[in-house]
């Protein structure tokens, strides 16, 4: 049994966007000089709903048709999804950069072939991250999502590609100590 | 005995310190030139303060550009420029492309000689896999794989397998690099070649400049693709005969590679194409196309901001001037392209034409600043990517061509081919 407070998921309503949704449209090009979270995650989506951010809930999720998040390489178009406090992205399929980006920040995403067909707007979601699994419990129809191979999942598990690095830069410290401590003794 | 390659699996494989790699596989891979720009090199060196790294992994490896809102169009953007600035100076002397020095990435590294065949390149930019053109392996990442990189100086890449199209035959003589990778794009959609290398091989590919080439792979990310790929030949050794900086490697694919997908089109006497809003793949012949009325013409960008684009546009504006009630925008790719393009006379030709010429910058291929569309105003312009809103108001729309289409279009005030404004 899967109860809502189990780690790692999520419930919450679903916002359905369709295909192709290119990163100009999650962020324009004219708010990609703010740093302020609040202030990027208030154009999240703009491009598409210009509603949506002031509308979504944390914990809401995403789910879009194919290819979500092309174009732009912009990773504030990702920071907006996660700064909104979306659970999860749901889609068709991401595009490459996109699926790179919300690895390296820790965003949530679930390649679901099924769940943009299925899932209407405002239908209840359950999602388990662990599992990839998404529950509609508005339909009662449990849709399993692709898992992500080994090599992804520790970089996520780790928390991103921030905290990957920051271990790779100590190891390489250490090293680099050790091998001059053993350079002093020769 | 392991199986034959492609270019692109050759080259990460060299990159991983491996001897064979297969599509699919993870490598962790050594790059030769990491880039960032102004638009996202102040995010990525925030990051990279994040890690805590005390140095960056080779500051000769590192370029960092001002393109984007070049010169500074605010006060944020100014700031920006100025930490910049401050870090590639601390970290050791990275090189910074200043306003007035460089112009758009894209046309900047290659014409430098910093980009070469068998190069491993990443990039905080999405058209980085421009570089293809020239024979390297050139992909983009997000700021935060940047930063890691920066402090790294490898990144993760799972090995993509490679999307072959060979394009035979003699194209119209008004047809580019451009309206090939339109034609492509049109064909297999915007992510037709998702997450794939897309390989470019055949005559109409070969017959290419490298300007033409540097285009073409430019929109394989408006595929989707990973990396763009042209084996380099003798144009391209010709081309990089001053330029290069050091040794490289031609690396071509092996002749039994395996490919994903491979597409063989006759593309004889193929004309100009034009992407019509909203989407890179909505693509048509330019003789097909509604002769909408347009509002104003861009020649620029990383796509064709180029030498062998201004001079299209040069050809069609000798003798005619714009159109009353459009504007013609004309914006070199970079300070070489302006300096060669000046010496030619296509500048005094945009000007007497009634052009505006800036001075090389993105400008407002990305609705930065230098041509921003109001409401429901229609552009036509070289730049990549027509979606919603990229060039400024959300209900405003952009057709994308070829410098000889924009610049005709332009003359005419509608958009139209070449033809119709020289006949
Ligand atoms: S010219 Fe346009 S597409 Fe090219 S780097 Fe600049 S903003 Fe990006």
């Amino acid at each position: 049994m899967t109860g809502p407070s189990k780690a790692g998921v999520l419930r919450g309503k679903a916002w359905v966007f369709g295909d192709d949704i290119d990163t100009d449209r999650i962020l324009p090009g004219a708010w990609l000089h703010l740093t302020d979270p609040a202030e990027i995650a208030s154009h999240c989506l703009e491009g598409v709903d210009p509603d949506f951010a002031g509308s979504a809930k944390p914990g809401d999720f995403i789910v879009a048709g194919k290819n979500f998040g092309c174009g732009s390489s912009r990773e504030p178009a990702t920071f907006s999804i996660k700064a909104l406090g979306i659970g999860a992205v749901i889609a068709r399929s991401f595009a490459r950069i996109f699926l790179r980006n919300a690895i390296g920040i820790g965003l949530p995403v679930i390649v679901a072939p099924g769940v943009a067909d299925e899932v209407s707007p405002g239908d209840e979601l359950e999602v388990d991250l662990t599992a990839g699994r998404v529950s509609n419990l508005t339909t009662g129809v449990v849709h399993q999502g692709q898992e992500f191979p080994e090599f992804m999942r520790r970089i996520v598990a780790e928390g991103g590609i921030i905290p990957y690095a920051q271990r790779r830069v100590t190891e390489r410290a250490q090293k680099r100590l050790l091998d001059h401590s053993r350079e002093d003794r020769t | 005995m392991s199986a034959p390659m492609t270019a692109t699996e050759k080259i990460l494989a060299a990159h991983a310190g491996l001897d064979h790699v297969t599509p699919g596989q993870f490598v962790n891979a050594q790059v030769d030139l990491l880039l960032a720009n102004d638009a996202t090199a102040g995010k990525v060196i925030a990051q990279f303060q994040h890690i805590g790294a005390d140095r960056v992994f080779d500051p000769e490896r590192i370029v960092l550009v001002f393109d984007h809102y070049t010169p500074s169009n605010n006060i944020a953007s100014a700031t920006v420029c100025r930490q910049v600035r401050e870090f590639a100076r601390e970290a050791g002397g990275i090189d910074v492309v200043e306003v007035g020095k460089g112009g758009i990435e894209h046309c900047v590294l290659p014409e430098r000689g910093l980009v070469l065949p068998g190069d491993l390149i990443v990039g905080q930019d999405s058209h980085t896999c421009t570089y293809g053109g020239l024979g390297a392996f050139a992909t983009a990442v997000g700021v935060t794989d940047t930063a890691a990189t920066m402090a790294l100086g490898e990144i993760w890449l799972m090995v993509p397998e490679t999307i072959r199209f060979e394009l035979e035959g003699q194209v119209d003589p008004w047809t580019v690099g451009k309206d090939l990778i339109l034609h492509t794009i049109g064909r297999i959609g915007v992510d037709g070649a998702l997450y794939k290398a897309m390989e470019f091989a055949g005559s109409a590919v070969s017959d290419l400049s490298i300007d033409s080439r540097l285009s073409l792979c430019n929109m394989g990310i408006e595929a989707g693709a990973k990396n763009a790929m042209i084996p380099p030949d003798s144009t391209t050794e010709e081309y990089l005969r001053d330029r290069a900086g050091r040794e490289y490697d031609n690396v071509l694919s092996e002749p039994d590679a395996r490919y994903a997908a491979l597409h063989r089109w006759d593309v004889t006497g193929l004309r100009p194409q034009v992407a019509q809003p909203f989407l890179p793949s909505n693509v048509t012949s330019i003789d097909e196309v509604d002769p909408v009325a347009i509002d104003q013409a861009v020649v620029g960008s990383c796509t064709n901001g180029r030498l062998e684009d201004l001079a299209q546009a040069a050809e069609i504006l000798r003798e005619h001037t714009v159109a009353q009630g459009t504007r013609l925008i004309v914006i070199p790719g970079s300070q070489e392209v302006y300096l060669e393009a000046t010496r030619l006379g296509y500048i005094e030709i945009f000007v007497k034409a009634g052009g505006a010429v800036s001075t090389p910058t993105c400008g407002p291929c990305f609705g930065g600043h230098m041509g921003i569309l109001a409401e429901d105003e229609v552009a036509v312009s070289t730049t990549n990517r027509n979606f919603v809103g990229r060039m400024g108001h959300p209900r405003s729309r952009v057709y994308l061509s070829n410098a000889a289409v924009a610049a005709a279009s332009a003359v005419a005030g509608y958009l139209c081919a070449p033809e119709e404004v020289l006949s």
